[in-house]
C-alpha cells in the first residue's frame, strides 16, 4: 500500500488521503461494508473498535465503541448518507453516550470514501470535514490517545516478531 | 513548524498592500467592525470590505458578524492551529490505512 497524497486544507477544514492498494474495489468496500473487517482497522489493535450495530443502507446507523487497554470505553455512532457500491460512502461519524445516543456536545465529523478501480487494484479517496476547529481539536485529542497507545502497541508487535 | 508555500504566497499577497497592512496592525491591537475601519481610509466601504476580505483568506484576521455589524480582528494563530490539528489527523488515518493495507494482503 502506499499513500500517494495528504492534503490538509486548514482553511475548509478538511484532510484529503489518497491511499492504493493492491486488492480489487471490491475487496476495498468490503472492509467497510462488514462490520467484523471495520472492527479490525478502525481502532488500533490497543483500542479496537466493537460494532454493535452495522445498518449499512443510506440513512441507516452504525452503532459502536471503543475499548481501551484499561477497559475504558467511548461510544461512537456513524449514519450512512450515501452509498454507491462499490465506488463510494459518505458518512458523519460522531460521539455518543453510554446508551450510544448522539452527544451534541461531541463533535461530528463528514467522511467520504470514494474507492477506484486502477491497473494495480484500487486507489482510495478519502475526505474529512469538520465544522469547526474546536472540534477537530477534541477529536485529535481523543485520537492522540489512541495514536500513543497504537505506537505502544506497534513496539509490541516488533518485540515479540 | 512547516507551512505550506501556498499559505506562504497567500500572507505575503495580502501583506504586500499598504492598506492592509495598516488594516492587520490596527486589528492586531483591538478588533473593530468593517465601518469602523472604512472611516479611517479614503475609500469606500465595499473596497475596505475587499481587503478585509483578502486578508481572512490569509488567516490573518478573523471576522464575526455582531448584530448588524461584521467585527475584525487579528488573527494568526487559528489557521496554524488548524494546520496542526490536520497533520494529528492525519496521523490516526495512516494508523488505519495501515490495517486496511494489512486485511488487504492477508491470503483469503
Amino acid at each position: 500500500m502506499t499513500v500517494i497524497s495528504a492534503t490538509p486544507d486548514p482553511e475548509a477544514r478538511t484532510l484529503t488521503l489518497v491511499a492504493e492498494f493492491s486488492a480489487p474495489p471490491k475487496a476495498v468496500w468490503q472492509l467497510w461494508a462488514d462490520p467484523r473487517l471495520l472492527e479490525r482497522w478502525w481502532g488500533p489493535p490497543t483500542y479496537p473498535a466493537t460494532f454493535r450495530e452495522h445498518d449499512f443502507t443510506v440513512g441507516g446507523e452504525a452503532k459502536y465503541h471503543m475499548t481501551g487497554p484499561e477497559g475504558d470505553t467511548s461510544n461512537g455512532w456513524w449514519r450512512f448518507t450515501a452509498l454507491d457500491e462499490p465506488n463510494t460512502l459518505e458518512f458523519r461519524d460522531g460521539f455518543a453516550d453510554e446508551n450510544g445516543n448522539p452527544s451534541t456536545e461531541m463533535p461530528e465529523t463528514t467522511i467520504r470514501v470514494d474507492i477506484a478501480e486502477i491497473p494495480s487494484g484500487t486507489r482510495m479517496t478519502m475526505t474529512s470535514s469538520f465544522a469547526s476547529a474546536e472540534q477537530l481539536e477534541q477529536l485529535v485529542n481523543m485520537g492522540m490517545l489512541e495514536g500513543m497507545k497504537q505506537a505502544a502497541g506497534q513496539i509490541d508487535a516488533l518485540l515479540a516478531a | 513548524m512547516v507551512v505550506d508555500q501556498s499559505d506562504v504566497d497567500r500572507i505575503f499577497a495580502a501583506l504586500a498592500d499598504a492598506t492592509r497592512r495598516d488594516i492587520v496592525i490596527r486589528v492586531l491591537r483591538t478588533e473593530a467592525s468593517v465601518s469602523t475601519l472604512a472611516k479611517q481610509y479614503e475609500m469606500s466601504f465595499a473596497a475596505v470590505q475587499k481587503h478585509v476580505a483578502v486578508l481572512e483568506r490569509a488567516g490573518l484576521v478573523t471576522k464575526q458578524r455582531r448584530g448588524r455589524e461584521q467585527i475584525v480582528s487579528g488573527d494568526i494563530d487559528t489557521i496554524h492551529r488548524v494546520r496542526e490539528l490536520l497533520r494529528e489527523y492525519e496521523e490516526i488515518w495512516r494508523g488505519r490505512l495501515d490495517r486496511m493495507n494489512a486485511l488487504l494482503e492477508e491470503p483469503s
